[in-house]
């Protein structure tokens, strides 16, 4: 059985300005990892490398996905193969509804049998936006656009919830959000992971969505890579002691900030 | 939707590239002159004055010098067209009249079906002549005229009298004088005191004579109080050599009325269009162009709208797609001649594989036109490094109770949205048609649902091929 997702000592760069300096991570079916560590560490750049973004070039290593060597592969092949990324900044997309673009999204990444009609999809589509506290007018509402900060993060949830895919990776989904948002976009993104059985990769810069979402492994990230992994009691201690102790001597001003 | 389906359905050549092989019935000689001139009006039985027009018109055409202020038209050879062409004797009261050949090309274009699910009344445009022409009984019990420009003529002279060449004279310029001196088929439409058509009035119209030059005259007359909303569409087979399609479109909206004029052009793209559509709008009346240029190598055109008393209001919303060896030169203009009166200008035009668009458009507001709004958008998306855009709004405002309002944007395709778009499923040909889709939607939700549907694959027709 091979694990969901394995990186092989993953180097990438952009305009030949390395990010990622060495990452090996491997996710099984069902687990949720976290991945936390100071802004500028590279994190959000190994969401996008696995998602496939062409604006990142791979230098050496190896990402595996169900088995199978992504690297090379079409972004939109990734998504099929059940792989979903959150973004920190989704994009407004004006003149086209959530609804008839999420529908277009659903049919594309499933067997032509599967397909849902208008109808069928606009129930779904509803019943997963009211888990996430949206009103259903976000349906036909242009994507994301005008929509405050954290209504686009709920319409990421409400995106995967959808979808349905395999691994999710939440890129800073927590930032932007006040308390309550909070709760519900995790408690959403953790109900649907337990009863799926999907794995999540949490890419955070925060301790505070830790509280909502129970992750089996914890990784410190610095540098463009994994420094430290452990059982989620990592967390707690960088929350109380900060990224410091593993910052190289220059930046060990920068600590973990409280929320 | 589903491409794969699309790609199957449509080939990478012209979509409507198809013509059949039947013959005018008559061809004019090529050339014009005013032999010519008159024996197309006698052709047609036309009064004494009609006739006076067209010479009017044909004496001005070659009087005027060819514009020169936008797109290359020296390569129009006026000596190698023919200026008339009949395809059959009569016209056809019902469906079953109409020819199984024409059938077939209507077959292509979608039009039964059509007709049955949306159209109020059919008026199809084959070579130069309505052949084909329908109005369902609501129409005629409301007492609505939708005819075919010569029948009009025939049974409502006075009507057309009275309002032909009102709106654009015979002198207006080179290519609506070529109209007045040749104009053939073209729809009439006259809508009476407080009628309210709800079902959009429909017409084709066609090319499909090599060399036919094709010079509609559309004339529509909104009494008091009405509403109509008129829909034009065109299609086109390839020629090798170029057609020129040279429209007039005149609407009077009378007191209180609401028109709304919609026309998806898709010539094919040998054809210089070359179209003067210009409107009345008299106090409180209302008149919208919806005009959406998608064909053609050349098209100029500038949907106008002539705000004459208090409380007019005029709005135009147009897409451009200038794709390989096209030139969209389209936009808009608005006349404020009143005082309270209000316009809108929206402007959509996408560039790709080499092809240009020009928005050029004039907001003109008389000295005393006070208390006038107007507000022009217009926003270009050029899909590769070697199409382009230019954007060429005039503005001549005469006083200074006016509210005025103007945005310009020109932007490329955002490669983080098309990422955002792709990590979704899609695959990148789709991620940039939907975001064309959605740059276009204040134009397409303006549309019939069938027309915004065809819209949209015509779109992703036109970008196959382009990316990569």
């Amino acid at each position: 059985m091979h694990p969901l997702l394995e990186i092989k000592n993953l180097k990438a760069s952009i305009d030949s300005k390395p990010i990622l300096t060495g990452v090996d991570l491997t996710v099984n079916q069902g687990e949720i990892h976290a991945i936390m560590g100071p802004n500028g560490s590279g994190k959000s750049t190994l969401s996008r490398v696995i998602m496939g973004d062409p604006k990142y070039k791979i230098d050496e290593g190896e990402i595996y996905f169900k088995g199978q060597l992504i690297n090379d592969i079409p972004v939109d092949a990734r998504a099929k193969l059940g792989l979903f990324l959150s973004f920190q900044y989704p994009m407004e997309i004006p003149g086209v509804s959530l609804s008839n673009f999420l529908r277009t999204a659903y049919n594309s990444t499933r067997p032509k049998e599967q397909a849902l009609s208008v109808f069928k999809f606009d129930e779904l589509l509803k019943e997963k936006l009211s888990i996430l506290n949206m009103s259903q007018d976000f349906a036909s509402r242009y994507l994301n656009d005008g929509f405050s900060g954290g209504e686009k993060k709920r319409c990421e949830i409400a995106q995967m919830a959808v979808l349905n895919p395999i691994l999710s990776i939440l890129d800073e989904t927590d930032s932007g959000l006040d308390v309550d948002a909070l709760k519900v976009v995790a408690e959403g993104a953790y109900t649907l992971s337990k009863s799926t059985n999907m794995s999540l990769l949490l890419i955070t810069h925060y301790q505070r969505i830790l509280r909502y979402i129970k992750p089996d492994f914890v990784h410190v990230f610095i540098g463009g890579k994994i420094v430290k992994s452990a059982r989620e009691e990592l967390a707690f201690e960088l929350e109380n002691k900060g990224y410091a102790q593993y910052m190289p001597k220059t930046n060990s001003k920068l600590k973990l900030t409280q929320v | 939707m589903d491409n794969t389906n699309l790609k199957n359905e449509f080939s990478t050549t012209y979509k409507y590239g198809f013509s059949d092989d039947l013959k005018p019935v008559f061809s004019s000689p090529k050339g014009l002159n005013e032999q010519v001139v008159t024996s197309i009006s006698k052709l047609k039985g036309e009064p004494d004055w009609m006739l006076k027009r067209r010479l009017e018109g044909f004496r001005s055409f070659v009087n005027k010098p060819l514009p020169n202020w936008g797109p290359d038209l020296s390569k129009i050879d006026f000596d190698q067209m023919s200026y008339y062409n009949k395809p059959s004797e009569n016209q056809f009261s019902s469906w079953e009249e109409v020819p199984q050949k024409m059938k077939n090309t209507f077959e292509k274009l979608g039009i039964p079906e059509a007709e049955r699910k949306f159209l109020a009344g059919v008026s199809s445009q084959y070579d130069s002549e309505v052949i084909y022409h329908s109005l369902k009984k609501q129409l005629e019990e409301k007492g609505v005229i939708f005819l075919d420009m010569d029948s009009g003529l025939r049974d409502y002279e006075s009507i057309v009298k009275k309002y032909f060449g009102t709106v654009v004279p015979a002198n207006d310029n080179k290519f609506a004088s070529l109209n007045t001196a040749c104009w053939s088929g073209g729809s009439f439409v006259y809508v009476p005191e407080g009628v309210s058509v709800d079902i959009p009035i429909q017409a084709y119209f066609r090319i499909n004579a090599k060399n036919s030059g094709q010079f509609e005259r559309t004339l529509i007359i909104a009494d008091k109080n009405s509403f109509v909303h008129y829909v034009e569409g065109c299609s086109a087979p390839i020629y090798s050599t170029d057609s020129l399609h040279a429209a007039v479109v005149e609407i009077i909206a009378l007191s209180g009325s609401r028109v709304r004029y919609t026309t998806i052009q898709n010539w094919s793209n040998d054809v210089y269009n070359l179209v003067t559509k210009r409107s009345k709008a008299y106090s409180n009346s209302t008149v919208e162009w919806i005009d959406g240029n998608i064909g053609s190598k050349v098209t100029q055109k500038y949907p106008c709208i002539m705000l004459m008393e208090s409380g007019a209001r005029g709005e135009v919303i147009s897409v451009a797609l200038a794709g390989k060896g096209q030139h969209q030169d389209a936009g808009a203009k608005i006349y404020h001649l009143a005082t309270n009166t209000s316009s809108s200008i929206i402007s959509k035009s996408i560039s790709l594989d080499g092809g240009k668009t020009t928005y050029r458009g004039l907001v003109n507001v008389l000295p005393n036109a006070t208390n006038v709004k107007s507000n022009v958008e217009c926003d270009a998306l050029i899909l590769d490094d070697i199409s382009s855009s230019d954007t060429i709004p005039y503005m001549n405002i005469a006083n200074e109770d006016v509210s005025m309002s103007h945005e310009a944007s020109v932007s490329k395709l955002d490669d983080e949205k098309l990422f955002y778009l792709q990590s979704r499923g899609f695959s990148e040909q789709q991620a940039r048609q939907m975001l064309v889709q959605g740059f276009i939607e204040p134009f397409t939700k303006n549309l019939p649902m069938e027309y915004a549907v065809e819209l949209n694959r015509l779109v992703e027709l036109e970008m196959e091929g382009s990316v990569g």
